[in-house]
């Protein structure tokens, strides 16, 4: 709950944690041996989790 | 007025930098000595980012200067995330950082937690381990080129000596699936120390005094294992995995030395084709696109990486 007010609040921690979940994703789908379309949208998932981190760094705690 | 040492040395003194450049701020003349770094840094890292960034939506290729350069679009992009070669070399990739980190992180631990207790020789023990990682890669490569050897090489030598397997019937660094663990083994003697050093530091850091009410509250050494040691250090071991898992990420030196990617493509990680693709095939366009998808994975580890150091230095 906490977590989703921090989301709509525009929280530093939520936000943060939500680009490192996209990131740490993007990173499994690129690897991982199963689907050739995870490898392929792998990119895009760290591309937006990595500017998310960026942008959501400068929000206030 | 007499000529003592004191207004000798006053005269000698160059007048304060202010008074020389008249008319500037204080921080314009702090912008003057930070501008050739910055120019510097624009120069080195970011014009070449941007100009790889411009290159991997065009079709350049490097060793055809002359030839007209078309935009390509997205069309790069779309052909190294739809390969099944590039997906393979990620796996072997991925292969690489699993075993690696993770025998890293299980031995590296195991040793810290030895060394961190007191006995005779303690110090000289710390500098022999951590010799391995102190040696430049392409050393390391070329001598364990001479370990692997199946007729002379040590390696070979003490697997017969342990297992009884004949020396000369198998190959580390030929055909036969033993490549890929070759270069694990290499990257984990290496390596290891470091992951080592950094869970020392974390052991070092717990107070004597949670462990003493601990044994007052009677938990066993298991029990103060599992409850005080581990997740006091796990920050730090999550700071040495991401390291290590950026750094083997873009490992090329060793590997190259060793295998060169071969047998086949067995141990063709992403780094060794993207270098392949740059400077032997001249798909320089094509080439920029895989890297801006490396650059981009490696940077988001990073920014992780960055706030994690932040959260163990906050401890």
């Amino acid at each position: 709950m906490s977590f989703l007010s921090g989301l709509l609040r525009f929280r530093r921690g939520p936000w943060e944690a939500l680009a490192t979940v996209l990131i740490g994703l993007g990173v499994v789908m690129l690897m991982q041996p199963f689907f050739l379309w995870a490898f392929t949208y792998s990119f895009l998932v760290t591309l937006v989790g990595t500017v998310m981190f960026i942008i959501t760094s400068h929000f206030p705690e | 007025m007499t000529d003592t040492p004191i207004l000798r040395v006053a005269r000698a003194t160059p007048p304060p930098l202010a008074r020389r450049l008249r008319g500037l701020s204080d921080r314009a003349i702090a912008w003057l000595f930070v501008a050739p770094t910055i120019f510097l840094l624009l120069a080195i890292n970011i014009f070449p980012l941007i100009w790889t960034v411009r290159l991997s939506f065009t079709n350049y290729a490097a060793n055809r200067p002359g030839r007209e350069v078309e935009w390509v679009g997205l069309r790069n992009y779309e052909r190294i995330l739809t390969s099944e070669a590039i997906w393979s070399n990620m796996q072997t990739t991925a292969h690489f950082l699993f075993w690696t980190i993770t025998l890293q992180v299980i031995l590296g631990f195991a040793l810290a937690w030895l060394i961190n207790r007191k006995f005779k020789g303690n110090d000289l023990l710390t500098t022999l381990i951590v010799l391995p990682m102190m040696l430049s890669p392409a050393v390391v490569g070329n001598f364990w080129t001479f370990l692997y050897q199946p007729q002379i090489g040590l390696f070979n030598y003490m697997v017969e000596l342990l297992t009884g397997t004949p020396a000369s019937s198998f190959s580390m660094l030929g055909p036969g699936g033993l490549a890929k663990w070759s270069i694990i083994i290499v990257d984990t003697w290496m390596w290891t120390p470091f992951v080592m050093l950094i869970c020392l530091a974390g052991l070092r850091s717990i107070p004597d005094y949670i462990y003493e009410a601990a044994e007052v509250d009677r938990a066993s050494k298991w029990r103060q294992f599992w409850t005080l040691t581990v997740p006091m250090v796990l920050p730090f071991l999550m700071l040495a995995v991401l390291f290590r898992g950026i750094e083997n990420f873009k490992m090329f030196d060793m590997v190259v030395l060793l295998t060169g990617g071969g047998p086949g493509n067995e141990t063709l990680l992403a780094s060794i084709d993207l270098k392949r693709e740059a400077f032997e095939k001249w798909r320089t366009g094509y080439s920029s696109a895989y890297a801006i998808i490396l650059f981009v994975t490696v940077f988001g580890l990073a920014s992780i990486y960055v706030k994690a150091l932040n959260k163990v230095k906050e401890r």
